[in-house]
């Protein structure tokens, strides 16, 4: 009844046996023991479990393990390279982009999504872009400032 | 960065870096091993007696480890308890059951609890959980609830009171007869529907019970461990020092994380019945249920003012629903730290005031942030604008006119209290001036545009916070000491671990008490380590809620703080043989007076200190020192909120387009965590006045169930905030501190009304209840003949 899948996080591959309808965010917590993804609501609103799949963001709790077979995968571990934060990790921090810091790893891989698709995003762009993330804590304006400010290093301009 | 300037300093938080790479633990992270996973059964009826129940098909499913019911648990498990026993009000506390018996009375009441290897296998064992209900009628409105004929929850309540908590001070009948002669008095029904609090982290426990030593280990999600594991030794009789409670990362609790709820003691009970630990992680859906909802009153108000808007008195009664049993701060809260803020910042001579607390089969109902203060001042704000609105006065006016002025402070009001500093006219004038009031005002005389109408609304709050004097709280009823613990230690190389009995989630303290501490002794940050949320390292704490964490803690911090540098002094002199009274103590360095190479680091007075080689008479090795603060009074942070919206008319639309919010929190530690405070707490309070509604039908479904059907506040909702602040100290705290976590959602909700309600002023239409939604804003506009807004609760 188990299938056999393999998927890579964060440049590791991993092949393990899941059951069909394991959840892709259980898997990469239970399975796998990277619990920096979170589970935050059951009807994939709250965004808290949002990853990278094959340079894309998803909700790992509308996908089941077995849809991701063969795929890459990045999760918020994976964001830093070599102990260095990543420009978005770094935002966050500077601009106090997180109180709680629940809903923190989902924020940062739609922020990831959201500067992928615009570099030099306007702030009506980024809170558009959040629309699948919900914080309870920072009312959202720090969160924005995060987005800026890593736009800004990751177009080499830092903003302040 | 100079170390001097620490305090007061926009420093990056210390907590963020675990936050941001993943990793911190949430008690959900946690593994433990031959841990088995706990999924409770609940009721799908609001009320209903419970007929059977066959657990056969539960146990029998493979991986499943255990199935008990409320049956099993009885004589083992007590009933779960309220903390906060209001005197003088009659209060009835009818025993609540870990797991329903033979009634459940809300739908999401724990019926049974089925333990399995995996957490998968235990949802699947529960749906197999066969119970045979016999549905009973069920009751939501809590009006209704206390009518005649209405369905009984509970024996020991005859018509549904849980109690009738009344407040009087001055002499309202007076007030209202001079009004009546001359004046004018206003009265307007309000209903504060019910919230749901959403932290983005559900609940979550994990424990281990140690059968060869009789230790229970609980990690979970609280705001308040050392309450926690008061309460869980009543309820499962395993003594106080036996139990550990440790609060690991906490994703956000707003309140909802203060209660001690069933399922923590169910979850203990499950891990000594069966000698494995056991985890139980709440689903979001579960959590709209079985985690406390907020606020839920309906009020009848009137006040009573001259016709040049000085206000006399006010005069109301509320029904406060508080579901089907009492949560553990549940009766505190509609009344002491609701009532007794009814007069708000304003010299209103006269109150006179009831609430009953009522039971009805709907989720329980406790502190939610803000937590009694949202709806007092929401019920003020609204009544000065709407004796403003009759007078034809500027509601800005009328609010200055009737402010308490700076040289009446400390001012008693008639509630009670006594009123630590203020100056409320100069945050006023500055929110008018950050809003561009005088020109929005111009703006607003030339009419709609495009069918959009303008509206401006202020919101001028003044809150208890800073709980509290421990007299007080046992006083009031409150179970429980309201000082705070902190202890100081300095290690060997000149570091520093500082122990909190407050309990921060979110709220930075670790960074904002790192400051204190850098402050007090000349620590680099970076050098101080901050340990809060486990009953295993800290002696004794009462938590994290009433925006006390800082204004408590931190005062206590700085106390231990100072004791350490107290006896650090006297090894410095020794060291430098010199009188103290000679020694000066700047950035870190005890220095002669008169000599500065002369001087110590406090690093080398530490290192001395525990060499103990020489020390001076009298005087221990080490060095450390804890402290115990308990308040004199309690803070009073206040500050005024403006609100500018567009309300669209063909389709009753409300645009928030721009938001000033103007604090006085007292003394500032970090700004940059001051502005994340107020800006959380605005978003929650602007989503009270336009979008977030509980919703219940007749029979006691939740109709808002989910995140998909409850209006959880995102991102594109909101304008960019722009706050500002003014600095009164508290005069009595330590430090000047006043408390911010709970301003936003005090002050925010009415500032948003007002403007709706400012915009619709041409329609006649002067108040709708919340949410400000396009149906019921556009009912209300063509629909003016009845301006009752539409009835949504059932």
């Amino acid at each position: 009844m188990k299938r056999a899948i393999s998927v890579t996080v964060n440049g590791t591959k991993y092949s393990n046996e899941v059951e069909p309808r394991l959840l892709l965010v259980h898997y990469i917590r239970d399975t796998l023991g990277l619990t920096g993804t979170h589970v935050g609501c059951d009807t994939s609103n709250c965004g808290a479990c949002t990853i990278m799949m094959n340079g894309r963001a998803v909700k790992a709790c509308t996908l089941l393990a077995v849809q991701a077979d063969g795929a890459q995968l990045q999760t918020v571990e994976g964001l830093a390279t070599n102990g260095d934060l990543h420009p978005i990790q770094q935002g966050f921090w500077e601009e106090h982009g997180l109180q709680c810091g629940f809903c923190t790893p989902g924020m940062m891989m739609a922020a990831l999504e959201l500067l992928r698709r615009h570099p030099d995003p306007s702030e009506t762009q980024i809170r558009e872009g959040l629309e699948g993330n919900l914080c309870r804590c920072t009312g959202y304006q720090h969160i924005v400032n995060s987005i800026q400010n890593a736009a800004g290093k990751l177009r080499g301009t830092p903003v302040r | 960065m100079a170390v001097s300037k620490i305090f007061g300093a926009s420093i990056r938080r210390r907590e963020d870096p675990r936050l941001i790479t993943g990793q911190a633990t949430y008690t959900d992270d946690l593994r433990l091993p031959g841990m088995v996973h706990a999924c409770i059964v609940r009721s799908p009826h609001a009320h209903a007696r419970i007929t059977r129940i066959d657990t056969n098909a539960a146990r029998r499913h493979p991986g499943v480890v255990a199935v008990f019911t409320g049956a099993d648990l009885q004589g083992k498990i007590n009933p779960i308890p309220t903390a906060w026993l209001i005197p003088n009000s009659d209060l009835k506390t009818p025993p609540h059951p870990a797991l329903a018996v033979d009634r459940v009375r809300y739908t999401g009441d724990g019926v049974a609890v089925v333990l399995a290897e995996d957490p998968y296998a235990a949802r699947d064992a529960a749906s197999l959980v066969q119970v045979d209900y016999e549905p009973l009628p069920a009751i939501v409105n809590q009006e209704q609830a206390v009518g005649s004929g209405a369905p009984q929850l509970h024996a020991e309540a005859p018509n549904n009171v849980a109690f009738t908590w009344k407040l009087a001070g001055g002499d309202a009948k007076a007030a209202f007869a001079e009004a009546e002669r001359g004046g004018v008095v206003v009265r307007q029904r309000f209903v504060n529907q019910r919230l749901i609090p959403n932290a983005m982290e559900t609940r979550s426990v994990v424990a281990k019970y140690a059968s060869s030593a009789g230790d229970l280990t609980v990690w979970y999600t609280t705001q308040n461990p050392h309450i926690a594991r008061f309460l869980m030794s009543v309820v499962t009789g395993i003594p106080e020092h036996k139990i550990r409670v440790v609060a690991p990362e906490v994703g956000g609790g707003f309140g909802s994380k203060i209660p001690f709820y069933a399922d923590e003691a169910v979850v203990a009970f499950c891990a000594r019945a069966t000698g494995r630990p056991v985890k139980w992680t709440e689903d979001r859906r579960e959590n709209y249920t079985a985690t406390i909802h907020g606020r839920d009153h309906i009020t009848d108000l009137e006040i009573a003012a001259r016709r040049d808007g000085t206000l006399l008195g006010l005069r109301g009664k509320t029904w406060a629903n508080l579901g089907a049993y009492l949560s553990t701060a549940a009766p505190g809260v509609p009344t002491i730290l609701h009532g007794l803020m009814l007069t708000g910042c304003y010299t209103i001579p006269n109150v006179e005031y009831e609430v009953v607390g009522v039971f009805t089969n709907t989720t329980p109902v406790d502190a939610y942030r803000g937590a009694g203060r949202p709806e007092a001042t929401y019920l003020i704000e609204r009544m000065v604008d709407l004796v403003a609105g009759r007078l034809r006065l500027e509601p800005a006016e009328v609010r200055r006119k009737n402010f308490i002025r700076p040289d009446q402070f400390p001012y008693a009001t008639a509630e009670g209290l006594s009123y630590d500093s203020g100056n409320y006219v100069p945050a006023l004038e500055r929110a008018l001036e950050l809003i561009e009031y005088k020109r929005l005002r111009e703006v607003q005389q030339q009419g709609p545009k495009d069918g959009r109408y303008l509206g401006i609304g202020l919101s001028t709050y003044v809150e208890i916070c800073g709980l509290g004097p421990s007299a007080v709280a046992g006083a009031v009823g409150f179970q429980g000491g309201l000082w705070e613990s902190a202890t100081v230690r300095m290690h060997p190389t000149g570091k520093a671990t500082v122990y909190t009995g407050t309990s921060p989630h979110g709220q930075g303290e670790e960074t904002t008490f790192a400051q204190i501490v850098s402050d007090q002794l000349g620590l680099p940050v970076e050098d101080i380590e901050v340990v809060h949320g486990d009953t295993g390292a800290i002696s004794m704490g009462w938590g994290t809620y009433g925006s006390r964490t800082t204004v408590v803690g931190g005062a206590a911090i700085a106390i231990a703080a100072q004791r350490v540098r107290d006896k650090a002094a006297k090894i410095a002199a020794h060291m430098l043989e010199v009188a103290e009274g000679d020694l000066t103590f700047d950035q870190g360095r005890f220095s002669v007076r008169g000599s500065p190479d002369r001087a110590k680091t406090i690093q080398e007075v530490t290192l001395q200190a525990y060499l103990a080689w020489s020390l001076p008479a009298g005087v221990e090795p080490s060095l450390e020192a804890s402290a115990y603060y308990d308040p004199t009074n309690f803070t009073f942070p206040f500050g005024t909120h403006a609100a500018v919206v567009k309300v669209d008319a063909d389709t009753g639309q409300v645009e928030l387009r721009r938001y000033v919010a103007v604090d006085d929190c007292g003394r500032v530690i970090n700004p940059l965590i001051v502005d994340g405070q107020v800006h959380g707490g605005i978003v929650q309070g602007v989503a009270q006045a336009l979008h977030e509604a509980a919703t219940y039908n007749a029979d006691g479904q939740l109709l808002t169930g989910s995140m998909a059907d409850y209006a959880v506040p995102r991102a594109r909702m909101f304008p960019r905030f722009v706050t500002g602040r003014t600095e009164t100290p508290s005069p009595h705290n330590p430090i000047g501190v006043k408390g911010v976590g709970e301003t936003g959602t005090i002050a925010s909700t009415p500032a948003v009304v007002n403007a709706v309600m400012d915009a619709l002023r041409s329609f006649g239409v002067t108040h709708i209840d919340m949410p400000l939604t396009p149906e019921r804003i556009w009912t209300a506009i063509h629909n003016k003949s009845d301006k009752k807004a539409p009835e949504v609760k059932a």
